[in-house]
C-alpha cells in the first residue's frame, strides 16, 4: 500500500516537472519572436567567480580604459568615485592625475557663481550631460542608461531547472555574461521577414526587444591595450565587464574571502556541536 | 505544564533577594534549562528555534541599517548604495538582512510544515497554531514593506500592484488604498509610511512570539508520534538536551545563510531592483519577491467572475482566503489522530500539498499566459480542496494505524527495531568515527 502511494505521489511530481519544463520551450517564430532575449548569452569564466573568486586588477584597468574611451561619451557612472580606483591597484596619486583629467561643476563660491574645476579623488565620475532630458535630447529619446549597477541590474532569466542548478554552481555571472553577449552580438544579421524599427540596431542577445537605440558601440584596436592583450572586440567586452562588476559590486573580494572563513568556521563549528549532540544524548533513546 | 515542574532553587543571596521580587531568573530557568520536552523530537522541531534567532538577526541588522537609510524618494536608493559601498561593512549588513528575510521565511515555512504535518494545532493548541498563523501575516506585512525601501523599479511596481489590491474591496477600497498610500499613487508619503511601519512591525512579531511561546509552554510541545506526554521517561529537561539540539540545527542553518549571504547575494532578489524606481516606466513582469510567489499565483489563477464577484475582487478574495484558512485548520481536520506518521492517507495527501505549494510558487514567477493559467487555477483547487475537502472529509473516513500507548513505548519500540536490523558494532561505530 505505502509503496503504491509514494510511487502514485512520484508520478505526480515527475509529471509536474516535466510539464513545467516543457512549458518553457516556446514554439519558435524566427521572424517575429515574443521572447527575447532570442539567443541566451554565453556562459564565460571570470576570474571573480565561484567561492575563491578574485577580480583580475589588469583585467579591471582595461576595462576602465574602455568605459573611460568608449562608454563614458554617453553613459554615466554616477555611483563610483575616483578614489574607489584605488582598488584596481592604481596609486593615490595615480587616482589624483586620473581625476584631474575631468571637469566637475562645483559651488557656488562667495560671489554666488557656480564654477568648474579639476576633478579629485573624492568626486564621483561626472555624466556626459547636464541632466537625463539632455541625455535623451541627444539620443532620439532613449536616454543611455548610468553603468554603475548594469552588472546587477541585468540578467538573463535562468528557467526551470537552470535556476535549481545554480544554487549549486554558484552561478552569479548572469550581470556581465549579459553585458559581453549584447557587445558582442551586433555583428549578426536579423533574420528573413524580420522588421526592425528605424533608428533601432538589431541584436539578439538584446533583453527587451529585437533591436535597441544603442549601435555597435565599439570596433577591434580602437582602444590601445599596453598589456598586449588582444585588441578584439570579444576582448574589450570581457574587459568592461568585468569592470562594470566591480563598479556595481566592488567588494565582491572582501565578500568571498571572508564568506570562505564563515563557511569554514561553521563547519568546524557544526562538527563539534555534532560530536557534543552525540555526547548528550548517548544515553537516552529517542 | 509548564506549573509544578520549577525546580529552581537560588543558591546565592542576591539570587533569593530577585526571586522572591520579580522571579524573572526563576521564569528563565524552568523555560530554558529545566522545561520538559518530548524525548522523541526530531530536526523539524529546531525550526522555533531557528526563527527566534532569525528575528533578532533581523532587528539587530535593521536598526544599524536603519542609522544609514534616508527614507525619502529622492535618496533612498543611493543612500542604500551609499550602505553597500562606503559603510564599513554595510554591504554584509545589507545582504545579511535581505537574505536573512528569505531565510526567515523558508524557516517559517517549514515550521508551518511541521505543524500541519504532525497535526501541532489539534486541541489545545488552537490559539498556539493562530497566534502563530498572526506572526505570519505579520511577517508578510513587514517583508513587502521592506523590499519597498530599496526604491527600485520592483519596489515600486510591487507597492503600487499590491496596494491595488485594496481597490477591489467593494465601498472602502479607494479609501483603504489612499490611507495605505498616503495619496493616490505610491510616492514619498507611502516610502515614508512603509519605513516607520517596516521598523514597528518586528517588534510586534516580538511581542507575538512571546505569547506564542507562553502558549507552547503551557501546553507542551506535541512531538513526531502526536501522543501527549504522559509519565516521566515521556520527556527530558530543555537543556542539555533541547539546548544542543537547536544549537546544531540553528548552526547548520547559518551555514545554509552564510552560503546565500557570501556567494549568492542578489540569487533570491530581482535584477529590476538595482534599477532607480521611474514611476513612467512600467517593468515586463512585475513579481514579488518568491515567498510571496505562491499567494501571487492564487490571485492571478482567478481570472473568470464569480456571480457578483468580479475576477479582480476574487483573486483578491483567493489570495487573502489562502492565508485565512490557515486560521481554521485546528477545526477543519476531523482526525482524531494526530500525526501524519499513523495516517497513511494524510500522509500522501499532505506530500502532495507541498509540492503542490511549490508549484504555485513556481507558477507565481510566470507570466500570466498558457498554459501557466490552467496550471495555476489547479494548482489552487487542490491547495483549496486540501484544507476545505481532504481534511474533514479524511478524519472521518480514514482507518489510521495503531498508535503506541505512549512516547516511551513508540521510542523503545523504534531503538528494538533498530538493534534488530544492525549488529551491535555498527550502532557504536558512529561514535568511535567522531
Amino acid at each position: 500500500m505505502k509503496k503504491i502511494l509514494s510511487g502514485l505521489a512520484a508520478l505526480c511530481l515527475g509529471a509536474t516537472m516535466a510539464t513545467a519544463a516543457l512549458a518553457q520551450e516556446e514554439a519558435h517564430n524566427e521572424a517575429n519572436p515574443t521572447h527575447f532575449p532570442i539567443h541566451r548569452p554565453a556562459e564565460l569564466d571570470w576570474s571573480f567567480a565561484g567561492p575563491l573568486g578574485r577580480y583580475d586588477k589588469g583585467q579591471l584597468q582595461r576595462g576602465l580604459k574602455v568605459y573611460k574611451e568608449v562608454c563614458s561619451a554617453c553613459h554615466s557612472l554616477r555611483l563610483v568615485s575616483f578614489r574607489n580606483l584605488e582598488d584596481l591597484g592604481y596609486s593615490a596619486e595615480q587616482v589624483r592625475a586620473l581625476a584631474a583629467e575631468y571637469e566637475v561643476t562645483d559651488g557656488p563660491n562667495a560671489d554666488g557663481e557656480m564654477f568648474t574645476r579639476a576633478a579629485l579623488p573624492s568626486d564621483h565620475f561626472p555624466s556626459p550631460y547636464p541632466n537625463d532630458e539632455a541625455a535623451s535630447a541627444a539620443n532620439n529619446g532613449a536616454a543611455p542608461p548610468d553603468l554603475s549597477l548594469m552588472a546587477k541590474a541585468r540578467t538573463v532569466e535562468r528557467g526551470f531547472p537552470r535556476f535549481v542548478f545554480d544554487v549549486f554552481t554558484q552561478y552569479a555571472e548572469g550581470g556581465p555574461d549579459y553585458i559581453h553577449a549584447l557587445l558582442t552580438g551586433y555583428e549578426e544579421t536579423p533574420p528573413e521577414g524580420m522588421e526592425v524599427a528605424e533608428g533601432t540596431h538589431y541584436n539578439p542577445y538584446f533583453i527587451a526587444g529585437k533591436s535597441l537605440a544603442m549601435p555597435q558601440p565599439i570596433s577591434a584596436d580602437q582602444v590601445t591595450y599596453e598589456d598586449g592583450s588582444p585588441q578584439t572586440i570579444d576582448q574589450y567586452s570581457r574587459d568592461v565587464s568585468a569592470f562594470l562588476m566591480w563598479a556595481a559590486e566592488p567588494h565582491l573580494d572582501e565578500r568571498k574571502m571572508i564568506g570562505f572563513r564563515v563557511i569554514i568556521f561553521l563547519m568546524l563549528f557544526i562538527g563539534l556541536l555534532w560530536m557534543t549532540k552525540r555526547k548528550v544524548w548517548a544515553g537516552v533513546a529517542h | 505544564m509548564s506549573g509544578g515542574h520549577s525546580t529552581y532553587t537560588p543558591t546565592t543571596g542576591i539570587g533569593r533577594w530577585i526571586d522572591a521580587r520579580m522571579p524573572l531568573p526563576r521564569l528563565m530557568h524552568d523555560s530554558f534549562i529545566s522545561y520538559p520536552t518530548p524525548r522523541n523530537l526530531n530536526y523539524a522541531y529546531t525550526f522555533g528555534g531557528i526563527l527566534s534567532i532569525m528575528l533578532v538577526v533581523q532587528i539587530l541588522t535593521g536598526v544599524v541599517l536603519a542609522m544609514h537609510y534616508t527614507a525619502s524618494t529622492l535618496l533612498a536608493f543611493d543612500s542604500v548604495e551609499k550602505i553597500m559601498r562606503d559603510v564599513n561593512s554595510g554591504w554584509l549588513l545589507r545582504y545579511l538582512h535581505s537574505n536573512g528575510a528569505s531565510m526567515f521565511f523558508f524557516a517559517v515555512f517549514i515550521h508551518i510544515f511541521r505543524g500541519l504535518y504532525y497535526g501541532s494545532y489539534k486541541a489545545p493548541r488552537e490559539l498556539l497554531w493562530i497566534l502563530g498563523c498572526i506572526i505570519l501575516l505579520l511577517m508578510m506585512a513587514a517583508g513587502f514593506m521592506g523590499y519597498v525601501l530599496p526604491w527600485g523599479q520592483m519596489s515600486f511596481w510591487g507597492a503600487t500592484v499590491i496596494t491595488g489590491f485594496f481597490t477591489a474591496i467593494p465601498l472602502a477600497g479607494e479609501w483603504v488604498q489612499q490611507l495605505l498610500l498616503g495619496g493616490f499613487a505610491v510616492d514619498n508619503p507611502t516610502l515614508n509610511r512603509f519605513f516607520s511601519l517596516h521598523y514597528l512591525i518586528p517588534f510586534m512579531i516580538a511581542g507575538v512570539v512571546v505569547l506564542h511561546i507562553w502558549a507552547l509552554h503551557v501546553t507542551g510541545q506535541t512531538n513526531p508520534t502526536g501522543i501527549e506526554v504522559k509519565s516521566k521517561t515521556d520527556t527530558i529537561p530543555f537543556t542539555p538536551y533541547a539546548t544542543v539540539k537547536d544549537a546544531l540545527g540553528m548552526v547548520v542553518f547559518f551555514l545554509l545563510f552564510a552560503y546565500f549571504v557570501f556567494y549568492l547575494p542578489n540569487f533570491l532578489g530581482h535584477p529590476d531592483n538595482y534599477i532607480v524606481a521611474n514611476p513612467l516606466k512600467t517593468p515586463a513582469h512585475i513579481v514579488p519577491e518568491w515567498y510571496f510567489l505562491p499567494f501571487y499565483a492564487i490571485l492571478r489563477a482567478i481570472t473568470f467572475n464569480i456571480g457578483p464577484i468580479d475576477s479582480k475582487l476574487g483573486g483578491v478574495l483567493a489570495m487573502f482566503g489562502a492565508i485565512a484558512v490557515l486560521f481554521f485548520v485546528p477545526w477543519l481536520d476531523t482526525s482524531k489522530v494526530r500525526s501524519a506518521v499513523y495516517r497513511p492517507w494524510y500522509k500522501l495527501f499532505f506530500w502532495l500539498f507541498v509540492v503542490d505549494s511549490i508549484l504555485l510558487g513556481w507558477l507565481g514567477s510566470r507570466p500570466a499566459e498558457p498554459p501557466y493559467v490552467v496550471m495555476a487555477q489547479l494548482a489552487t483547487l487542490y491547495y483549496f480542496g486540501f484544507f476545505l475537502v481532504i481534511m474533514p472529509v479524511l478524519g472521518l473516513i480514514e482507518t489510521p494505524r495503531r498508535l503506541p500507548n505512549s512516547i516511551t513505548e513508540a521510542v523503545l519500540a523504534k531503538n528494538h527495531g533498530s538493534a534488530a536490523a544492525h549488529p551491535a558494532g555498527a550502532a557504536a561505530a558512529p561514535e568511535t568515527k567522531a
